[in-house]
């Protein structure tokens, strides 16, 4: 999807990961929570490998845990929070079934570091719901019957979502290209576009 | 006594109507729950060491580390020393930690020594006949070797050649000679040299049956007047199941298991589990809401799902959680077996079918692999066929939407098609000539090919092979037609209706993104003219009456049955308590709308609640069966695909302009979900027939590609305009319900390999269609000058 491509998903710009990994070949203490080291004449925050307190804003809530900088987004939504309704299928960027938004943008789940993720507001499937009621693009995906086994539906949704927002009357091209970067195997596709035409229109 | 038959069209209220499915809303917005989602109290995960070796021999293995680990709570050794593993992946030695990083490092800290044998993981080459490199001749070999009719001379020779690897005692030689095997035969056998060491194992890769014949392919042959030859296949794809398999056991006491596990086959799961750890079925409870995919890969109980039970017992019955990597998944839950054929047809001019021949060959792992049905559909007079099973090291086979039926359709269609090329004629008329041989669905067929031929525009736009317009992009029109069984299986559910007018079925079923639930919900509140809502189904567990595994497209026939079944007699029985209320015969009286009423005079009428008060105190439960009373679901269907394709000859890429799919299912239950099911399987077909193969490496012996960036499957950009015609109303609907899910996979693979030789001039011989096949393909046509 282009916003994912356009978007340095990590927060850490190059220049800052260089000065990071300068420091790779000195020895990091083995200390919980972050370490300053100074670096190129700066002073950069080190964490892990231990586990480092990390909060995170889902869905308009935060949660806490003490997590391995290691771990993922996606891991620490479904295994610390039972935040399950992303999905954990290809987990490494492949197939979109882990995708949320962080700060408004498309992200996959499984290739954002938790630890990363901090400050910023993340919205998964279930948290584009108006309290009971389905948000327009998850009701447009029960009308059009843009599911069966289910288990790509709410990276779909989410990308959908987000993909409308951007292109909210969006040409075939557009959805072949914006919606590529999500795979499905029981073969929804057909309704997926289903809810595009259906929600492009208005 | 009632009568257990579908209503008429114009007295149905739910059935036939497009209905959204009703797990919809809870899957849409994440809410619904998969085994891979449940986090049960205290739970433990589990991971498994694998074997890096496509064939090997365990010889130690040492645990002793990851034992030590902390976070480690136990280590279970799946196949110990001196255990033969045949795939690369297999599972080994498997332990539970306290979260899944812990049990990645104790997998890693295992050593397990191996010793390495020879492996096959490659099956696109046909087995040559004669003797090759192959080791000594088996028994089994042998005699399979002599009932293909080879010669005498040939299987003594096959003897000299190769040896044999087991000895021939006088007794077995007199047992065989009483069998009518050759003298020369049995001589040339005492004299072979006996092979039985461990490097020239007991076994061939191939595995050959016997010539199968009907009528006289020879004569046929010889009447024909057109003969065409080709040579077609697919490999091996693997079923990549976005949620991977796996599940959670527990010991919830000493006696008894509880088991989430993500599967296809509910109901028959505990007894599955029970004999592999030798406890009753009656002691594990297994439970299962949402399944994240199958396609045919979860019908039956897996190593680690053995493993994550012992090893619950082993940590005290805390809760075991194995869910697959994504890798492992690839290598070793799906595998659809390969099939590849040297076929021969022979044709009179005018396009009569006269004669087949045809030597095939596949794998599907260890247990070689099914045997495609040749030729497909079309009952040709004349044939002569044989199959070869090459026994390799792929990975275990699996059962995939419509086994073997894609291979055959492939196999088949294309010879057709490539007959058709040489005859000059258009196959859509040469299937119609010959439609006869595809009793008893010739009616059905041809109505289709009517339907078809006008979705698609196929009669004003076919053009014979080869298309000509300028320029690098080459468009073409290729059809297929396909056939499967569908009868629904066995199926049981309880229905109660309770004195306050609120409904409960249970059933132990599973819906797997068919649509079941929506399906049952939908026959229950047609018999009983009551809202979906008011009805409570429960499913998903082997508590509730068995119904069957969710294969072979019968849960359709199977649920649909039993609960139309048993909401005629729970209604009934309302009917017999309310009608003297109503001042009429139990006959008289019809559901219809939320109330009971008497047909002939509406007016006098109860609503829903009032009739079930009448009940009194208790809730009425029926039991409804499949099989029983009444022709509610059969077997056999009939479809036609057709596929718009344009090819670039300069870079070799396909694109899908647009599919047809014309499909009859017998009753219809919800067009809506029916609609999907064709749907999916086209874009299903267009991902096998452009991309997937499990890519495997002969050095190694490993899979080269699993995973999602590697195997492609298609995406929603990739699969053109999709068009969708359920063959319903009189002819059809009378038939019963006939099952959905597998058919319409069948033949996109061949209506699109049809549609690029259509295209392009010239076969592509093997699938996925790549761009380097149909460059070579394009390339041979040229004489291996482009």
């Amino acid at each position: 999807m282009s916003d994912r491509e356009q978007e340095g998903s990590s927060g850490v710009s190059r220049r800052e990961f260089l000065k990071i990994s300068g420091i790779a070949a000195a020895s990091v203490p083995l200390i919980a929570g972050p370490a300053v080291l100074k670096v190129a004449g700066e002073e950069v925050a080190v964490h892990g490998p231990d586990k480092t307190p990390i909060t995170l804003n889902v869905n308009g809530k935060n949660y806490s845990a003490e997590l391995e900088p290691r771990v993922t987004l996606l891991d620490a939504l479904r295994q610390d929070f039972e935040i399950t309704g992303p999905k954990r299928v290809c987990d490494r960027g492949a197939c979109g079934a882990c995708t949320v938004l962080l700060d408004g943008k498309t992200v996959y789940s499984c290739s954002v570091l938790a630890i990363e993720a901090q400050g910023k507001p993340i919205v998964t499937v279930e948290g584009l719901m108006q309290g009971e009621q389905l948000h327009p693009v998850q009701a447009a995906f029960v009308e059009n019957d843009a599911q069966q086994c289910g288990f790509c539906t709410p990276g779909f949704v989410v990308a959908t979502k987000a993909f409308l927002d951007k292109h909210p009357h969006p040409t075939p091209e557009q959805v072949h290209r914006g919606l590529g970067g999500n795979f499905c195997r029981c073969g929804t596709y057909d309704g997926i576009r289903k809810v595009v035409s259906q929600l492009g229109k208005a | 006594m009632p009568e257990y038959t579908w209503p008429e069209a114009g007295k149905r209220t739910f059935i036939g109507k497009r209905i959204s499915r009703v797990d919809g809303p809870l899957k849409s917005s994440g809410r619904a729950k998969y085994t891979y989602d449940i986090v049960r109290p205290g739970m433990l995960y589990g991971k498994v060491l694998r074997s890096p070796y496509a064939h090997a021999r365990v010889v130690s293995i040492d645990t002793s580390a990851a034992e030590k680990m902390p976070g480690v709570k136990a280590v279970h050794v799946v196949q110990g020393a001196g255990k033969e593993v045949f795939w690369a992946g297999d599972d080994v030695v498997a332990v539970a930690a306290v979260d899944e990083r812990t049990a990645e490092d104790a997998v890693r800290a295992i050593k397990v020594e191996y010793e390495r044998l020879p492996h096959l993981v490659v099956d696109a080459q046909e087995p040559k006949s004669g003797a090759d490199s192959r080791g000594p001749l088996s028994k089994t070999e042998l005699l399979a070797l002599i009932d293909t009719d080879a010669s005498d001379n040939q299987v003594v020779q096959q003897i000299q050649n190769r040896g044999i690897s087991f000895h021939p005692t006088p007794e077995l030689l007199g047992q065989w000679r009483e069998q009518h095997i050759k003298e020369e035969v049995l001589q040339a056998l005492q004299k072979a040299e006996v092979k039985t060491s461990s490097e020239t194992p007991d076994s061939s890769w191939y595995k050959v049956t016997g010539k199968q014949t009907q009528g006289d392919a020879e004569k046929g042959f010889q009447e024909a007047e057109v003969v065409s030859e080709g040579t077609y296949g697919q490999p091996v794809i693997t079923h990549c199941c976005l949620e991977t398999h796996g599940g959670i056991a527990e010991w919830t006491d000493d006696q008894n298991i509880l088991a989430h596990f993500s599967t296809q086959n509910v109901p028959g799961l505990a007894e599955q589990l029970g004999r592999a750890l030798g406890m009753p079925a009656a002691n594990i409870h297994v439970h299962q809401d949402h399944v994240g995919g199958g396609f045919g890969s979860k019908l039956g109980l897996d190593r680690w799902g053995v493993a994550a039970a012992q090893l619950s017992k082993k940590a005290g019955g805390k809760p075991v959680k194995i869910m697959l990597e994504r890798d492992s998944e690839l290598k070793v839950a799906g595998c659809r077996p390969s099939a590849y054929a040297r076929v021969k047809i022979g044709a009179k001019k005018d396009g009569t079918l006269v004669a087949w021949e045809s030597y095939s060959w596949g794998s599907g792992g260890v247990g070689g692999g099914g045997s495609p049905p040749l030729p497909y559909v079309l009952n040709i007079p004349n044939q002569v066929k044989q199959h070869t099973a090459v026994v390799n090291n792929i990975g275990p086979a699996r059962a995939w939407r419509a086994p073997n039926h894609p291979q055959a359709c492939l196999i088949t269609m294309s010879a057709l098609d490539d007959l058709a090329a040489k005859l000059n004629i258009n196959p859509l008329d040469l299937y119609r000539k010959n439609i006869a041989l595809a009793k008893p669905r010739e009616k059905i067929y041809l109505e289709e090919f009517q339907v078809a031929d006008d979705l698609m525009g196929w009669s004003s736009r076919w053009h014979p092979r080869g298309d000509k317009t300028p320029g690098p992009v080459k468009r073409g029109l290729g059809l297929s037609l396909h056939t499967w069984g569908g009868r629904g299986h066995n199926s049981q559910c309880d229905l109660t209706i309770f004195p306050d007018g609120s409904v409960e079925i249970k059933m132990g079923t599973q819906d797997i993104g068919t649509g079941t639930r929506t399906a049952i919900l939908m026959v229950a509140a047609d018999t009983l003219g009551i809202p979906m809502e008011g009805i409570k189904l429960l499913i998903g567990d082997n508590s509730y009456p068995p119904d069957g595994a969710s294969g072979g497209s019968s849960t359709i026939g199977g649920v649909s049955s039993s609960t139309f079944r048993a909401a005629v007699d729970a209604r009934d029985q309302l009917f017999a308590t309310v009608a003297p209320a109503l001042n009429a015969q139990p006959a008289d009286l019809e559901a219809v709308g939320g109330s009971v009423r008497v047909a002939k005079d509406p007016s006098r009428s109860l609503s829903w609640s009032a009739a079930c008060s009448k009940l009194g105190p208790h809730a009425v439960t029926v039991r409804g069966k499949n099989p029983g009373e009444g022709e509610l679901t059969n077997s056999g269907v009939g479809g036609v695909q057709m596929a718009d394709v344009s090819v670039d000859v300069e870079t070799g890429v396909v694109k899908i302009n647009k599919m047809v799919c014309v499909q009859d299912c017998g009753l219809v239950v919800n067009p809506k979900t029916a609609e999907s099911q064709c749907l999916g399987a086209l874009i299903m077909g267009v991902s096998y027939a452009l991309y997937e193969e499990k890519v495997m490496d002969q050095a190694t012996g490993i899979m080269l590609n699993p995973h999602m960036d590697s195997y492609r499957l298609a995406g929603l950009g990739d699969v053109g305009e999709l068009v969708v015609h359920m063959m319903t109303g009189p002819g059809y609907d009378e038939r019963g319900v006939i099952g959905l899910g597998e058919p319409p996979t069948v033949s996109p693979g061949a209506a699109i390999s049809n549609a690029v030789a259509n295209a392009i001039g010239v076969r592509v011989p093997m699938l996925p269609l790549t761009p380097d096949r149909v460059l070579e393909a394009l390339e041979n046509a040229a004489g291996g000058h482009a």
